[in-house]
């Protein structure tokens, strides 16, 4: 056999119901790799000892009956995990223990799957580059100077340097398929209403999804299957019959429609990006997919819209951390100067930034013109997915302008660092499931991405779309690891 | 729209986020160009059209007043920032 951890998640598990693996080997090979891997900063957390415990707990008396068994995983420290430092990547939190789960990742556990550790990703998911992490940015498996995208990039970086079978992001702008597609894996952002978000550290709640990242589609569904719950402590949760998405997975994707938003074409795409797209358009056309060109004519106003929307729920979901009840506290003369100095010294400047966005579009005088006018031109954006899906099945677009920058290239220029998301930000202001797929290398040798957009709910559809792809487009991408320590 | 330094200040003092003289600038400047970026959103008319607060337009669900949690006084004090096992202890308010 190869190396475990070249072990695709759903090899690993059928190695392990077959028990020609068990739990322990799997989860040692990944704490020895992950050991071997600090100078990636992917880790914030690390759970090894436990792990290792509960991979042997798991080995005396397996349950093969569970979709996830005895796989170990390492997630982002977004997740609140019960009795484990969560710290979403804050200063603010940096000392915070949850005493309650996620109720993602209470279904990873419930299926079998053991904790490897909390993975590092931008502060309170805010950014595209994992820069504006209190613990430092992660580093690309791909090149020491290269950023791994973000928010989820802590995540993204370990599970293309083999740290961990598999991983779960969230996704409130780009923060699953940014990273999946700067660094050669499969990312999903399911529907909102599709994962709960009890327990996940909250940035902008309308906005907020989480979802799986993988090494390849089949491996997508088989994790979705598992996090995709409904859940009476998420109000906004969708009580839906959840397919099995793994197990109802089809490469038979004959006769459906796929669009093609002309606005995507944007001022400066590369003309690598333009043939990424344009082969992935072929590729659909041998699986026996019908092209559409179609028109999403609000396209432009997607990101100024999202960084009002986004803000403005950041900024009041962030009023918790005052320096009382739990985290970080600075000392003051008084109540106001307390919470004053806590938050100016518990929070990074990008969190501050948006922070102080959201308080001016939502402060008296300036709602209308800035906040209610957010909301009106997203229902435009919503409007015109909702006139499209009467024509077609899916919507096939690149998933990000560009392959990933270099460390500190956008950090010092939020606007251009902001259009980074400017082809995953529609999907979320529409509530819709996007899945982003490894689809070629550029000249630089750096990977590029396509994403699949897809009706609401309709998430078994895109990941068949996607699934077809794979084949066809057979990504290989070899990496150096340059980053390993003995 | 410019947003001056003056105004700054007001949206950190409602913001609950002290700043100083230099980073209050430095804000000024990220500001001023991320709404000169937003401000195409006036190119849009949207008069008549209704705005969209979230995606789930469904009623929220009603439950039953009940308590659920029960003796977990340990487990909300646990993360506190202040010594005190009985209480949240903040500055003085009252004089």
């Amino acid at each position: 056999m190869s190396n475990i951890t070249d072990l695709s998640l759903s090899e690993l598990v059928s190695n392990i119901k077959n028990k020609k693996l068990s739990s322990h080997d799997v989860t040692s090979e990944y704490v020895k790799r992950s050991k071997k891997s600090k100078n990636l900063n992917t880790y914030i957390e690390e759970t090894f000892e436990a792990a290792l415990k509960k991979a042997k707990e798991f080995d005396s008396k397996p349950d093969l009956n569970k979709k996830l068994p005895g796989i170990p995983m390492a997630i982002k420290d977004l997740f609140c995990t019960k009795n484990v430092k969560t710290t979403a990547s804050s200063k603010i939190l940096n000392n915070f223990i949850p005493t309650y789960e996620s109720t993602v990742t209470q279904n990873l556990w419930n299926d079998g799957a053991i904790l490897l550790g909390k993975l590092n990703c931008d502060e309170f998911a805010m950014g595209s580059s994992n820069e504006t992490s209190y613990f430092g940015n992660v580093i690309s498996p791909i090149d020491k100077d290269l950023v791994p995208g973000g928010s989820s990039g802590g995540s993204a970086s370990a599970l293309a340097a083999k740290l961990t079978p598999a991983t779960i992001g969230t996704d409130t702008g780009g923060s699953i398929r940014q990273p999946a597609s700067f660094t050669g894996t499969v990312g999903l952002k399911p529907t909102y209403g599709s994962c709960s978000r009890y327990g996940i550290v909250a940035f902008a709640s309308s906005l907020d999804q989480a979802g799986p990242m993988t090494r390849n589609v089949n491996d997508a569904a088989l994790l979705l299957e598992v996090m995709s719950s409904f859940d009476n402590k998420d109000s906004t949760s969708v009580d839906f019959k959840r397919p099995m998405y793994s197990k109802d997975l089809s490469k038979d994707i004959k006769g459906k429609k796929i669009g093609i938003p002309k606005e995507y074409r944007v001022d400066g795409m590369s003309e690598e990006i333009e043939k990424l797209w344009e082969d992935g358009k072929n590729y659909l056309k041998d699986c026996g997919a019908e092209i559409i060109d179609v028109s999403l004519p609000h396209t432009k106003f997607a990101l100024p819209t999202y960084y009002i929307v986004a803000p403005a729920e950041a900024s009041s979901n962030l009023a918790r951390y005052d320096g009382v009840k739990y985290g970080f506290r600075t000392e003051g003369n008084n109540l106001i100067d307390m919470y004053e100095k806590t938050r100016s010294a518990g929070f990074g400047d990008e969190v501050k930034r948006r922070i102080m966005i959201g308080t001016y579009v939502l402060s008296s005088g300036y709602y209308d013109a800035y906040y209610l006018k957010a909301q009106k031109v997203r229902r435009l954006i919503k409007n015109d997915f909702n006139n499209i899906f009467q024509k077609v099945d899916a919507i096939l677009t690149p998933s990000t302008p560009s392959s990933a920058f270099k460390i500190g290239d956008k950090s010092n220029d939020p606007v251009s660092m902001y259009l980074n998301d400017i082809f995953t930000v529609p999907v979320n202001l529409a509530g819709l499931p996007g899945i982003s797929i490894p689809a070629g290398l550029d000249k630089k040798g750096y990977p590029l991405g396509l994403q699949i957009i897809g009706k609401s709910f309709d998430e078994q559809n895109i990941l068949n779309i996607a699934y077809s792809m794979e084949d066809k487009i057979n990504f290989k991408f070899n990496l150096k690891e340059w980053w390993m320590n003995d | 729209m410019s947003i001056d330094l003056k105004t700054v200040k007001h949206i950190s003092k409602l913001s609950r986020i002290s700043l100083d003289e230099q980073k209050a600038k430095k804000l000024e400047t990220d500001l001023n160009s991320i709404f000169k970026w937003i401000e195409q959103l006036n190119e849009l008319k949207t008069e008549n059209i209704e705005p969209l607060s979230s995606i789930a337009e469904t009623k929220l669900r009603l439950r039953k007043d009940e308590i659920k949690s029960k003796n977990i006084r340990e487990e909300i004090l646990k993360n506190s920032p202040d010594d005190n096992k009985d209480f949240f202890v903040v500055p003085k308010v009252v004089e």
